[in-house]
């Protein structure tokens, strides 16, 4: 009975380091899968970050004022003014049907860079 | 030494008894035997002795080599912390974004490389320089042969380059040129709000980083708070509005040159909440490039020089609207008192008189001193206030101190007074002169007296909420005073800053330039505009200040600030205004402060 209960006892211990060590590795496969995932996360951050600038450097205002004036005779932006703002009875409704608009003219597909364009 | 063992008897019968016979002692042989037997079980248990020390030493052996092993393997590899998890955040260790009131981004980073060499893995140097050369032609070939040559380990060719020069750097095939990782500070809209963030460049340098550091305006003022690597890279949100900045860069650019002024600055405040929406300063520089201070001559004809913050000048008559909202809050004058303007007014040696020594007649009433700008009616009413009263009320709407704004140059903009505070000064601080502060300052000032009378610091970073300061002036007396303000633009010296729909109220400022040894010059002036609008109902203030601007469409040129900074004030409240979501208004009939007289 008694060398029953040891066999028992080391049997249990043996099944329990067996299902420890499996933990443990599949501990440091997550932890190893999360960091991996850390530098994925840092690699799109990096990306967004240059796309972020690259963003913020074509819509600079004097930029957008060069296009704005180079396409002036197709889309004809002037800067805002206070004759613009309207009042909500200044709409009318139902709304009129608007001509359709030259498919050559819009969208902007391939627009002008004026980066080395000075003043 | 049991029973399995072959045992030699100790005392054998054949040699007992044949030693008998020959008449020897028999009990030799036990004795030889037991010895025999005795080495025997000796020899048997030094062999097992020696096979465990063996055992023993092989143990210890394996023990040390373990050690050993485990011990090198700590030496060699890099120091790790033993984790039991993985960190859930990435520190951000790069440089925080500066972002405007709408989060469009001031200033960025981005990663780009250094160029070095090892001048000793160099395999051909003359080949090298001369594709160098030819990629980067700034570089002097001479110098850079002499020094992959020379003696030199290590050598800096380039700290930012761009990807596609890093390729055909790369393309050189020279195993002695080395690229290290850098982080660049880029503002992506070149010289916009320049003077604000004012730039950044490379601190401690390594091979594979570099540290980068702010150098001026708000990039120093801040640079250990967008180094803090504990914020996680969440940018720095600034009061300043883009659009607004271009627009105002765009249309003061436009009104230095048209009136051939050496240089310009505006400031646009909330008058609540004393946001600074654009702060410009004419000429201004890019902070990309940002260029290297004057080492001789006036620091302020570097375009580095922030005229709005660091320029202190004496502002003239735009101070007159202090004296006169003093006198209201003191109970001395309201909006109709008659006040004296016969000239000239004398004080000693010294006569005040008005500007082109016009003469108002002998009254005005306040609101007409203001909108006459007369130099002789505010003096006496400043002196009716006193010198300590004055002083005192300056000092309440932050005039003798430097500005709070967060920038590094802001400290040193201190304002110039006179250190004895005499009745004179009493009299030509109460309309301008004998004061020097920046048109920041005017800005502050304004806002303070003009919002209803709580005092506001200026600030550029974004504010959620209206910073309710102590009460500077009642809420009537601020009302009575942009009522006034508004006359000076409808009836008075500011006739050209009516913007349609928009109710701008402001004073206009003309002062002649000190010259450096003393006295003034007769034919350079600073001319300033200070406005609020809407004046019923005041939401921005704005301060434009020209340096030496001339008009010339007159038969004589006209250097007063009603013919050169008020246009351009206007202009530019008519494109900024709707860029800040200020539908125009068709103006009340009457102004609130009308009324004063009768509400008290």
């Amino acid at each position: 009975m008694k060398s029953f209960l040891y066999s028992l006892c080391a049997l249990a211990v043996m099944g329990l380091a067996f299902w420890a060590y499996s933990e443990n590795y599949r501990t440091q496969e997550s932890i190893a899968k999360v960091e991996s995932l850390h530098q994925d996360i840092a690699a799109a951050r990096s990306r967004v970050a240059v796309l972020k600038a690259e963003w913020a450097y074509l819509n600079r205002p004097d930029r957008l004022r060069d296009l704005a004036e180079l396409n002036y005779p197709r889309l004809e932006l002037l800067p805002l003014a206070p004759e613009q703002f309207g009042a909500i009875d200044q709409i009318a409704y139902p709304r009129p049907d608007l001509p359709e608009l030259p498919v050559s003219g819009l969208p902007i597909t391939d627009p002008v860079d004026v980066m080395e364009r000075s003043e | 030494m049991t029973g399995e063992m072959i045992r030699t008897p100790l005392r054998p019968l054949a040699r007992i008894l044949g030693a008998r016979q020959n008449g020897e002692n028999p009990d030799w042989i036990e004795r030889e035997n037991i010895r025999k037997r005795h080495e025997v079980m000796r020899d048997k248990s030094r062999e097992m002795a020696e096979g465990r020390l063996i055992v023993l030493g092989l143990f210890f052996l394996a023990g040390f080599a373990l050690i050993g092993a485990r011990m090198t393997l700590l030496a060699v590899s890099e120091p790790v912390e033993p984790r039991a998890t993985a960190t859930t955040s990435q520190i951000i260790a790069q440089r925080a974004d500066i972002v405007d009131r709408h989060g469009r981004v001031l200033a960025t980073n981005f990663d780009t490389h250094s160029l070095y060499a090892h001048p000793q893995d160099l395999i051909d140097p003359a080949k090298a320089v001369a594709d160098l050369t030819k990629i980067f032609p700034d570089l002097d070939a001479e110098r850079l042969l002499k020094d992959f040559t020379g003696d030199r380990k290590f050598l800096w060719i380039k700290r930012k380059i761009s990807p596609e020069q890093k390729q055909a750097v790369h393309d050189i095939g020279e195993p002695g040129l080395l690229f290290g990782p850098r982080e660049m500070r880029l503002y992506p809209n070149g010289s916009i709000a320049a003077h604000v963030l004012g730039g950044a460049s490379f601190g401690k340098e390594a091979v594979n980083s570099a540290e980068v550091i702010g150098t001026a305006g708000v990039e120093k003022h801040f640079d250990e708070y967008l180094r803090d690597p504990a914020r996680d890279g969440a940018p720095l949100e600034l009061s300043l509005d883009l659009t607004v900045q271009a627009a105002a860069e765009r249309v003061l650019d436009g009104g230095m040159r048209l009136f051939n002024a050496k240089g310009a600055a505006s400031v646009l405040m909330d008058v609540h909440t004393g946001e600074v929406i654009s702060l410009v300063s004419l000429p201004d520089f890019d902070p990309n490039e940002r260029p290297r201070p004057l080492t001789e001559g006036d620091q302020s004809d570097s375009p580095l020089f922030n005229r709005a913050l660091q320029g202190v000048y004496e502002l003239g008559s735009a101070f007159k609207i202090f004296t006169a909202a003093q006198a209201m809050e003191l109970g001395l004058a309201n909006p109709e008192t008659q006040v004296n303007t016969q000239g000239p007014l004398k004080w000693g040696r010294f006569t005040i008189g008005e500007f082109q020594n016009k003469n108002y007649g002998p009254t005005l009433t306040l609101t007409r001193v203001i909108e006459k700008s007369s130099n002789i009616g505010t003096a006496r009413l400043a002196m009716e206030i006193g010198n300590t009263r004055q002083k005192a009320f300056l000092r309440e709407l932050g005039f003798l101190e430097p500005t709070p704004l967060e920038m590094v140059e802001a400290k040193g903009a201190a304002p110039l007074y006179p250190s004895n505070w005499s009745e004179l000064s009493t009299m030509t601080i109460s309309y301008g002169h004998g004061i020097s502060t920046s048109p920041l300052h005017l800005a502050a000032g304004y806002a303070s007296l003009l919002n209803g009378g709580r005092k506001v610091q200026p600030t550029l970073l974004k504010q959620t909420r209206a910073q309710l300061g102590e009460q500077v002036v009642r809420p009537e007396v601020s009302a009575a005073a942009r009522a006034m303000l508004r006359r000076v633009v409808t009836e008075g010296t500011a006739s050209f800053g009516d913007v349609a729909g928009y109710a701008v109220g402001g004073k206009t400022g003309t002062a002649d330039k000190p010259r450096p040894r003393g006295g003034y010059y007769d034919d350079r002036t600073i001319t300033t505009f200070a406005s609020v609008f809407p004046a019923d109902d005041p939401k921005y203030v704005l301060v434009v200040t020209l340096d030496e601007p001339v008009e010339t469409s007159g038969e004589k040129p006209r250097r007063s600030a009603g013919w050169t900074a008020v246009p351009v004030a206007a202009e530019l409240i008519r494109r900024t205004a709707p860029l800040l979501g200020l539908r125009p208004e068709i103006e009340p009939a009457t102004l609130q402060g009308i009324t004063l007289t009768s509400s008290e």
